[in-house]
């Protein structure tokens, strides 16, 4: 674990990574010092965790905020509206934690990745910085935590992994969607490669 | 238990305690005489290898007090964090998943439970013959072919090296010795401070007089003086300790001799796999010294032939050539 450009401060934050692995989140909530664990939590899909056990674990072990993801491909204009509805009551439940002094771990990939590159980001994360522009954007890359527990395995491999902190996003107040997806896609991509 | 902690056995802990103590006196006498930039970073990380020492061989007596379970399970410990330095190293692939499990849950705790109940037929060609056959089957059951033949030849190396072969150590308390009962301990002290204290011997030789670098596209500080300075310093030690085996003083400089070049052989092996990857090191396990492997390197290389040469000579009935 290397912390490069930034501390570990008692400052709200949105700490953001790349995800291939169901141990990303674990991992980078544990190895926060326990007075900021304490007061961050973990953004997961609804949709994977709400059940039994998995919500249990999500909800009671890491206080993880739980919100929806839409469908990637809105079938009619009538679900991509309601997908758009429940897209800002997703924001508003993450609002919602950062009003309440949390800070949050965010994958905004979406998803698990094959851990080769990181895809696209999603947009909740520059509507989030919209709404909360003085709350840090921090990159963090995590590598390796998809060779120990890849999408769709159970069973572990105890293989090294790392978790390197990055420098808060530096932005500008007009920066546009596109702008503000690349700078944060580019932060987290040139921490892999540090 | 295959060997109780007797009066020899006192005297060498004795000369390893006051060994190592001359070791931090020196290595703090260097910190205030040494004023250059360079030498001081050399003489901070020869402390902190110091420092290390103190706790290996700390966990090494502990494991060795508790007998024969004791050391096969701190081995064992040692090869499963070797094999995972060696694994996140070379890189793998999804598809290697559960072969990988296989290698680190299956084959690696197999391994040692067979040298421990005594199993020597199993132990010997489990990995060399069972794993190399498995490894490949395993793959093709997660249907990639991509570089198939690399990433097979790859696992079945890293399990030879870094469990095979450092299980051969801990397998020298299950040797039943003529005369030598019980004492099997000190054979494997005997190995580990050989292999070891010639690769500081090396160390120390190289950094006093190394100038002929013996391979400098491998590891530029293995330099010929500190090689023959470090080979004939163990061996003269091994000699010395012939009393702690159950060899003469003429087969104890031969099997220093045996384990010196060996361990040697290792270190270079495993410098060539770091240089390919473009490390320098294989982990940051052990301050100052690096990773797991890059400390055990010559224990892998020097413990099957040390293993082999003493029970074909001292325990098995010999072989008519012999006599």
């Amino acid at each position: 674990m290397r912390w490069i450009g930034s501390k570990p401060e008692r400052r709200q934050r949105v700490y953001f990574a790349n995800h291939t692995s169901h141990l990303d989140f674990v991992v980078l909530w544990s190895v926060l010092p326990p007075d900021l664990r304490r007061r961050t939590r973990p953004v997961a899909a609804k949709d994977y965790w709400q059940s039994g056990l998995r919500r249990r674990i999500a909800v009671n072990v890491f206080h993880a905020v739980l919100v929806e993801r839409g469908a990637r491909h809105p079938a009619d204009a009538a679900s991509a509206a309601s997908q758009l509805e429940s897209a800002r009551f997703a924001l508003d439940v993450l609002l919602d934690a950062l009003d309440k002094r949390y800070s949050l771990i965010l994958f905004p990939e979406g998803t698990r990745g094959s851990g080769e590159g990181i895809s696209a980001f999603k947009s909740g994360i520059y509507h989030l910085w919209c709404k909360r522009p003085d709350v840090e954007f921090v990159p963090v890359h995590l590598s390796n935590l998809n060779r120990i527990l890849p999408k769709g395995e159970f069973l572990p491999v105890p293989v090294i992994s790392h978790v390197v902190f990055g420098p808060p996003l530096q932005l500008d107040e007009t920066e546009s969607k596109e702008s503000f997806l690349k700078k944060a896609h580019e932060a987290l991509d040139a921490l892999g490669h540090a | 238990m295959n060997y109780k902690l007797d009066h020899q056995m006192f005297w060498i802990a004795n000369g390893i305690f006051v060994g190592l103590l001359a070791a931090s006196l020196t290595g703090l006498a260097l910190a205030r005489i040494v004023k250059s930039e360079g030498g001081q970073a050399t003489v901070a990380n020869l402390n902190a290898r110091i420092r290390a020492w103190w706790v290996m061989i700390g966990i090494f007596a502990l494991s060795f007090m508790i007998g024969t379970g004791g050391s096969m399970l701190l081995f064992a410990f040692i090869s499963l964090l070797a094999l995972r330095e060696y694994v996140s190293l070379i890189g793998t692939v999804r598809a290697d998943h559960r072969t990988l499990f296989w290698a680190f849950f299956v084959f690696t705790p197999a391994q040692y439970f067979f040298w421990y109940e005594g199993w020597y037929g199993v132990a010997i060609i489990l990995i060399p013959v069972y794993a190399f056959l498995f490894i490949p089957t395993r793959l093709v059951l997660a249907h990639d072919t991509t570089g198939f033949l690399d990433r097979a030849a790859r696992l079945h190396w890293g399990l030879m090296v870094c469990v095979y072969c450092i299980s051969y150590a801990p397998a020298l308390l299950t040797l039943n010795i003529p005369n030598y009962q019980k004492q099997n301990a000190k054979l494997l002290l005997f190995l580990v401070m050989i292999a070891q204290l010639s690769d500081v011997f090396q160390y120390i030789w190289g950094k006093l007089l190394g100038k002929h670098k013996i391979a400098p596209a491998i590891s530029p500080n293995k330099t010929w003086e500190g090689f023959v300075g470090g080979v004939a310093s163990a061996c003269a030690l091994g000699t010395g300790l012939w009393w702690m085996t159950p060899f003469s003083p003429l087969q104890a400089l031969g099997m220093s001799f045996a384990i010196t070049l060996m361990g040697f052989a290792g270190g270079l092996t495993m410098s060539a796999i770091k240089r390919d990857r473009g490390v320098k090191d294989f982990g940051a396990t052990i301050e100052g010294h690096g990773g797991i492997l890059d400390r055990m390197d010559s224990i892998c290389f020097s413990a099957p032939l040390f293993f082999h040469l003493t029970r074909w000579i001292f325990v098995s009935p010999h072989p008519t050539w012999f006599h």
